[in-house]
């Protein structure tokens, strides 16, 4: 794994360096500044009445992060974890976060000038995205990590009094 | 957070404030100032005069230096009408001022509020003190004090006779040396006057030093002790302040960084020839001595006849007790706290290692058994670091007391029981306000005017008990007031009124009808005070006290006064804890909740029409939930006779919760729930999470919650 290698980098060596990891086909990446470190599954605590892509919460080392199953988050199907699945801990905000991917591929060097914005689609879950890198392999999806992760407290907020109005509904 | 030296001065000035105010109270009980009272008075404002003056606060510090000349002059001439009262008001006024502003600086402000008005308001009171007691208005007691003359305060001081203080006479100066080379020391002798009545020019004294320690090689000054040693100021005053030292700065930057000097009337500067020829130049090793030997700060000897009264200088305090207290910052106790708190679990992830589970280890038990009790030894006085009386909270009760009954033209005490009563840190800081708020009730709404006392036939004295006691995990203070009690009636027309009844009136307990006033925006009474009315206050001691996780009952019996109770558990961090197992899923119950715990029989379990469940325990019927039915925990026993059922008791409630076994007693520690989850299980009864021996995470259930949400 990269990471012990990631550590000992300087703040400004993290410029343009993406971790990238896969969900299905395709590829993604995300800044490597926001990541914290990356292990394999472990047992996940279920939390109750969370929406479905929060999976629960597990111990790091004393710590208590929430995790998120980016499957699900991108309304993909679920699928079991294997070896390959591994949890993506990043520092959003000074909130550790667990991102579970399909497995996590290499550290990758994407200038500015090789992201293209993503083209504008109705439909589609681009605001999220962030830009898409080119690489001699292919493209990486450039995650929005700050959209992503503020645009889910509201969207958890949102849900939540809509699931308190039903509750009521439902009670009365 | 403001810098340390800024810091340290809050933390000093905000416990001398707290000093002042209880010896003030205290002497305004008794009628009067003992002589240690208004030493101790004294010299606290002497000391916030100093500091403020060092800080550059000089609203501050010339309040505190107006308060001081009245206590000044209550010591140096003691006078015989004392009007004890009005003096409190005066301290207490000066401390809230300042308080005022330390807030301010705390908060990242500037303490700039003008403090001119109270500082008159004192001085005009202190010279009427004055003409009362028979003395002259303008009389510098100061000048009293040294038996000289007060007279002629307008003209300037004669030039001080020059004084030989110590071995060594004092010779002319050497006339000026001719521009050496730079880097040459030389050596000066200065001698500042500041202007009459500048004031404080011990602490403008302490400025000049400051300001030259950059500058300077070796300084000394005379009087040696600036703001220690309280005849400095006369000292200063009469022969100026003189300093001793060699700089390598030459005569004319010398004299132009002295001439910044504030107040500065005049001075004189001479260089001399070498160390040698100043009059006072102590060696490193008198100056060692000095500080051994330093009961009594060093004095130059005053002029003949300074007979003045005998000062009761306090003592300083033997230097070994100043070490056997120490200031630590909060956060270094909390990040010890966490540490425990990760022992206390690494300590059950080795000795209930699934590893070594089921074998025979007699060594390796003794061991863990020998490192368990250390562990909770350890545990133990890292929370007694924590713990701090709740005296100090209290005994702000009686100054608001005293200001209430006074305003309000009643008649009040306050009784306080078990005060050394301690709690966590935590707890103590927010308990304060909920306490000051219901305590302002009680007497605002309880304690009624002393003409209406009397014809109830009661003592026109009312009396409110404030106490507070250890109970199993919990601390519970009660405030009690003998006061005319709560009135059911208008609490019930305001409840209507605000529309918070929520079923049929007659159902309604007094308790229930009490606690009302626990609701926003709830007041009973017509005109808004400046204490109590506005409506706001008892749902701010509800949301307070049930963020440390206690609960607040109200009593209260028509004419008899009411009382109202505050539980709160003693500490937040570590608690004993029942988990049970649910399916994959582990939940723990804060133990003292847990009344007992068994297997139901067949049938035990009955339901009602609308399917809720329930059973008859020792003759009471509580309802019975299924936690995997309301976590939606798959996996989970869903026959009753295969689980086993928890009876918990939640306020006066009673309820069972249906899980699938026990798994034991821990001692936990609590740890939040990740702020990306908490907004969300806020509402679902899950106060925290915890991890288990075994590195899993168990959710930490608050019954009383579940009780709310599931049964109401």
């Amino acid at each position: 794994m990269d990471d012990e290698k990631v550590f000992q980098e300087e703040e400004d060596t993290q410029k343009d360096k993406y971790l990238t990891f896969s969900l299905g086909e395709e590829v993604y990446g995300i800044d490597i500044k926001v990541v914290i470190e990356i292990i394999g599954i472990q047992k996940i605590t279920v939390v109750p009445e969370v929406p479905e892509y929060v999976r629960g919460i597990i111990n790091l080392r004393g710590k208590i992060i929430p995790v998120v199953d980016m499957r699900l988050r991108f309304k993909r199907d679920f699928r079991e974890y294997t070896d390959r699945t591994c949890i993506v801990v990043i520092e959003v905000n000074g909130v550790l976060i667990g991102l579970i991917v399909d497995g996590v591929s290499e550290v990758l060097d994407i200038t500015e000038k090789n992201v293209v914005p993503p083209p504008d689609l109705k439909a589609s879950q681009n605001k999220y995205i962030r830009g898409i890198g080119k690489t001699e392999e292919g493209v990486v999806l450039l995650l929005d990590w700050m959209k992503l992760f503020s645009e889910d407290d509201q969207e958890m907020f949102d849900e939540m009094n809509a699931d308190t109005a039903e509750n009521r509904e439902a009670a009365e | 957070m403001a810098e340390p030296m800024v810091e340290v001065f809050i933390f000093e000035t905000k416990q001398f404030l707290e000093q002042l105010e209880q010896i003030a109270l205290g002497s305004e009980e008794q009628g009067g100032f003992s002589v240690d009272d208004v030493n101790e008075i004294f010299r606290a404002m002497h000391t916030i005069k100093g500091s403020a003056a060092m800080m550059m606060f000089d609203q501050v510090s010339t309040l505190a230096h107006s308060v001081e000349d009245i206590f000044f002059y209550i010591r140096e001439l003691k006078p015989a009408k004392v009007d004890a009262t009005a003096i409190t008001d005066i301290v207490l006024n000066a401390v809230d001022f300042m308080r005022i502003e330390m807030d301010k600086l705390e908060a990242g402000g500037t303490p700039d509020m003008s403090s001119e008005e109270l500082r008159n308001y004192t001085k005009d009171f202190l010279r009427n003190f004055k003409v009362e007691n028979g003395h002259d208005p303008d009389i510098d007691l100061r000048k009293v004090k040294n038996a000289k003359k007060s007279e002629d305060q307008a003209t300037p001081e004669p030039e001080p006779p020059k004084k030989q203080y110590y071995i060594g006479a004092a010779k002319q100066p050497a006339p000026v040396q001719e521009a050496q080379s730079d880097d040459a020391v030389h050596v000066y002798e200065a001698t500042i006057f500041f202007q009459q009545g500048c004031e404080m020019e011990e602490v403008r004294a302490f400025g000049v030093v400051n300001n030259l320690k950059e500058k300077v090689i070796e300084l000394h000054h005379l009087p040696e002790k600036i703001l220690e040693d309280e005849s400095a100021t006369d000292t200063i005053r009469d022969l100026g302040f003189r300093l001793f030292f060699t700089s390598k700065l030459n005569m004319d930057d010398i004299k132009a960084e002295l001439d910044q000097t504030i107040f500065l009337d005049h001075m004189e500067l001479k260089e001399l020839a070498s160390t040698a020829e100043c009059e006072y130049w102590p060696s490193q090793e008198t100056i060692a001595i000095t500080a051994l030997e330093n009961s009594e700060p060093i004095k130059p000897d005053l002029p003949a006849g300074v007979a003045g009264p005998v000062r009761q200088k306090p003592q300083p305090k033997p230097s070994t007790e100043g070490a056997q207290m120490i200031t630590v910052r909060v956060d270094k106790l909390d990040k010890l706290m966490d540490l425990v708190g990760e022992m206390v679990i690494a300590e059950a992830m080795v000795t209930q290692n699934p590893d070594i589970a089921g074998l025979e280890l007699d060594n390796f038990a003794k061991a863990a058994r020998q490192l368990h009790k250390i562990n909770g030894e350890l545990q133990d006085s890292v929370m007694a670091l924590r713990m701090v009386p709740l005296e100090g909270t209290f005994k702000k009760m009686n100054r608001i007391v005293r200001d209430m009954t006074k305003k309000l033209g009643k008649k009040a005490r306050l009784v306080l029981v078990g005060e050394s009563t301690e709690v966590d840190k935590n707890i103590n800081e927010h308990i304060s306000d909920p306490l000051m708020h219901i305590v302002r009730n009680s007497v605002d709404h309880g304690i009624e005017m002393p003409e209406v006392r009397a014809e109830a036939g009661k003592d026109e004295t009312g009396t409110i008990i404030l106490s507070a006691e250890n109970a199993g995990g919990e601390v519970v203070l009660k405030i009690k007031d003998d006061g005319g009690g709560l009135n059911k009636e208008k609490i019930l027309d305001r409840a209507r009124k605000n529309g918070i009844i929520n079923k049929p009136e007659s159902e309604l307990t007094d308790q229930e009808i009490y606690s009302f006033i626990f609701a926003p925006g709830f007041s009973t009474k017509e005109k808004v005070t400046e204490f109590s009315g506005r409506g706001v206050g008892m749902d701010v001691v509800v949301s307070n006290i049930k963020s440390l996780g206690g609960k607040v009952l109200v009593d209260s019996e028509p004419g008899m006064g009411s009382t109202t109770t505050i539980k709160i558990p003693l500490t937040l961090a570590i608690i004993e804890g029942m988990s049970v197992a649910v399916g994959d899923a582990t939940f723990t119950v804060p133990i003292n909740y847990v009344s007992r715990s068994f297997r139901p029989a067949e049938g035990e379990i009955f339901r009602d029409p609308d399917g809720s469940e329930m059973i008859m325990v020792q003759g009471n019927c509580c309802p019975v939930v299924r936690l995997y039915d309301v976590y939606s925990v798959p996996g989970a026993i869903t026959d009753p006779t295969d689980g086993i059922l928890m009876l918990l008791e939640a306020g006066d409630t009673c309820f069972g919760v249906m899980a699938d076994k026990l798994l034991g007693v821990q001692e936990i520690v609590v740890k939040p729930v990740p702020k990306y989850i908490s907004r969300r299980v806020k509402t679902t009864g899950i106060s925290g999470c915890t991890l288990l021996g075994d590195g899993s995470i168990s959710l930490i259930l608050d019954p009383q919650q579940v009780h709310n949400n599931i049964f109401d």
